[in-house]
Order: C-alpha cells, then sequence, then structure tokens
C-alpha cells in the first residue's frame, strides 16, 4: 500500500536474522517460520499504522467540521428563521393579492352602476335631441343629470383611493425581494458547507450509486420555472396542453 | 348554475370567484381541498365543478376519480386549474374523465374559453 512506509532499519535486522538463521544447520523449520512470522509482522503493523493515521484524520476533519458553530448557527438559528421569513413572504403577498381584490370586488359595481346611468342619460340625450323630449321629461333629465354628475364625482373619487390602495399594495414586491435575496444568501452559505462534508465523506467512503428513481406518476411538481422545467414532457403553456388534449380527442 | 370551486388557497378561489362573476355566474361556492369539496357535492345540486390537482387532504385527481364514481354525481362536468404541467400528469386526468385543464397561470380569456367549449361539448 502506498505511503504504508516500512521501518526499514527493522526489516534490515530481521533479514540478516533470517539470513543467519538459513545458513545456520541447526535452525529448525519452526525457528525460520518465526522469523518469516517476525518479517511480516512488520508490514502487517505499517499498515494498521496507517490505518490509525486515516481514521484519525476523518475523525479531526469531522470534529473540525462539528466544531465550526457556524454550522450548528446554520442549523439552529439561521434555517429556522428563513423558515418565518418564508412565511412572512406568503403572509405578506397573501394581504396585497386581498387588498387587491378587495378594491376591485367593491369598484366593479360602482363603474357598473356608472355605466349603466350613462347609457341611460345617453338614451333620453339622443331623445332631446330629436325633438321628442316634453318639458316635462326635459325637467327629469336635468334632474336626472345633475344627480349623475353629483355621483360620478363621489364615486370616481372612491375608485381613486382604491387604486391608490392598490398601488400601496404592490410595496410586497420590494420587502418580499429583500427577504427571498437574504434567503438565498443563506442557501448559498448552506450549499457550501454541504460541499465541506460531502469532501470529508469523500476521502473516506466509496461513492454510493444514487438510488433510481422511482417511478414518479403521481408525484405533483408545483409550478414549473421557466427554463428549469424538471423534465423534457413539461408542457410550456396553455396551448401545449390544448394541442396535447386535442391529441387524445379532446 | 351552481358551480363549486376547490382550491387550497383563498386567494385563487377568490380570483376564480371573481372570473366567474364576470362570466355571469354568480351562484358559486368555495372548498379548499377534496375532503370539503366532495361532501358538497354530494349535498348540493352542482352543475359544475372548478379544482386544483395538488392540494393537502384529497387532491383534485382523486376528488375527480371520487365523482365519476359516485352514481349521482359521474356526469358533472369537471374543469382542472393547476399548476401541474406534465404530460403524463394531464394525460392522466383526461384517462380519468377531466372535462377541460387550465394551467396556471391562466388568463380571464382561457377561463372563459374552456368553460365555453364543455358546455358546447355537453349540449351539442
Amino acid at each position: 500500500m502506498e505511503g504504508a512506509s516500512i521501518n526499514r532499519d527493522l526489516l534490515l535486522e530481521k533479514a540478516q536474522s533470517l539470513i543467519n538463521s538459513l545458513e545456520s544447520p541447526e535452525t529448525s523449520d519452526e525457528q525460520l517460520e518465526s522469523v518469516i512470522d517476525e518479517i511480516n509482522n512488520l508490514r502487517d503493523n505499517s499498515l494498521f499504522n496507517e490505518l490509525g493515521k486515516m481514521t484519525r484524520e476523518i475523525h479531526d476533519s469531522i470534529m473540525n467540521f462539528r466544531m465550526d458553530s457556524r454550522v450548528s448557527d446554520l442549523a439552529e438559528v439561521d434555517i429556522p428563521d428563513a423558515k418565518d421569513r418564508l412565511e412572512y413572504v406568503i403572509t405578506m403577498t397573501e394581504k396585497a393579492a386581498n387588498t387587491a381584490m378587495g378594491v376591485i370586488e367593491e369598484g366593479s359595481p360602482v363603474a357598473e352602476k356608472l355605466g349603466g346611468e350613462a347609457s341611460e342619460l345617453k338614451a333620453q340625450w339622443q331623445k332631446f335631441r330629436r325633438r321628442e323630449m316634453s318639458p316635462d321629461e326635459l325637467r327629469a333629465m336635468g334632474h336626472d343629470l345633475e344627480s349623475f354628475f353629483d355621483e360620478s364625482e363621489q364615486m370616481m373619487s372612491k375608485l381613486l383611493t382604491g387604486f391608490t390602495e392598490i398601488l400601496m399594495a404592490q410595496d410586497f414586491q420590494d420587502l418580499t425581494g429583500q427577504i427571498i435575496r437574504q434567503v438565498i444568501n443563506l442557501v448559498n452559505e448552506i450549499e457550501t458547507n454541504l460541499v465541506e462534508l460531502i469532501k470529508i465523506q469523500g476521502e473516506t467512503l466509496v461513492r454510493e450509486e444514487p438510488e433510481k428513481k422511482k417511478s414518479e406518476e403521481t408525484k405533483l411538481e408545483g409550478p414549473q420555472v421557466p427554463g428549469k422545467e424538471t423534465s423534457d414532457d413539461v408542457m410550456k403553456g396553455q396551448d401545449d396542453v390544448d394541442d396535447l388534449l386535442a391529441s387524445l380527442g379532446f | 348554475m351552481k358551480i363549486l370551486i376547490v382550491d387550497d388557497f383563498s386567494t385563487m378561489r377568490r380570483i376564480i370567484k371573481n372570473l366567474l362573476r364576470d362570466l355571469g355566474f354568480n351562484n358559486t361556492e368555495e372548498a379548499d381541498d377534496g375532503n370539503t369539496g366532495l361532501p358538497k357535492l354530494q349535498a348540493g345540486n352542482f352543475d359544475f365543478l372548478v379544482t386544483d390537482w395538488n392540494m393537502p387532504g384529497m387532491t383534485g385527481i382523486d376528488l375527480l376519480r371520487a365523482v365519476r364514481a359516485d352514481e349521482k354525481l359521474k356526469d358533472l362536468p369537471v374543469l382542472m386549474v393547476t399548476a401541474e404541467a406534465k404530460k403524463e400528469q394531464i394525460v392522466m386526468a383526461a384517462q380519468e374523465g377531466v372535462n377541460g385543464y387550465i394551467v396556471k397561470p391562466f388568463t380571464a380569456q382561457t377561463l372563459k374559453e374552456k368553460i365555453d367549449k364543455i358546455f358546447e361539448r355537453i349540449e351539442g
């Protein structure tokens, strides 16, 4: 084995003792065997020494790795903290979505109502232009117009307030962006440490063949990220889906 | 026309509910997964089901299977609206008898088209 250096002086001594034993006619076979065993042991010992050295190195590497307080901080503090931050991202995006939808749900009937009243007034106005309107009707139209203007004023200002609310709700993008960037940095750090760990393991253990991926027919993958599709048979969009379904007779 | 919307995210349910209202479907109810959705379907006279796929508890594909296996519900039109975009999943949904499949993110126009198409087919 390479690196397992044998004590040469000791080997020379043993070798001479072997030659002496061989040359002397009184040496019994048992005595010869014992000398040969001693030489053999010499080799085994250096092998054991080498193994011992390796074990110690592995042990040190592992201890160093565990002693590095950054790693335990990562596991005990940073990762739970990142989870809380990501939860907060969900909360913020959900709140923004609900704010926007709240304004829309309140504003849509308002816009619908104004639109309806405008069409009604338009019809009245056209009747007036055709000179088909009685003085009473004309008075009524004047009254309707006035209240329409009042209502328009109020409702437009309500809609504008709503638009501002939607605008302000978009501040989540900045905040979640910052939080997600922090989490990306954390993931980078974890990656570095994992690579360290794999190096320690890689020096000592034979890499095992990764288990073949199970048939993942029913595994749900969630949204596909453009450019990061998880396999080749991912649909790029609704058109792809429609084509596929059409090919199935839909 | 009474429609059940099943999705685990309340914002997505709200979006679909609003889009359906814009299309003139005012009578909608909501459920957050198959386990809460199926009893609603069995109890009420729903005419249409819009469901997500990936939900905790009972998934959309299992809900679809349960609907097709139920004597009273088996002809209910089912539209799947999901982020799952793998070919084999779409094929699976088709085999289980889905009537339409929309991948998220989607547009109001897509939702309208698919619903129109489903009703055209049923009436035609």
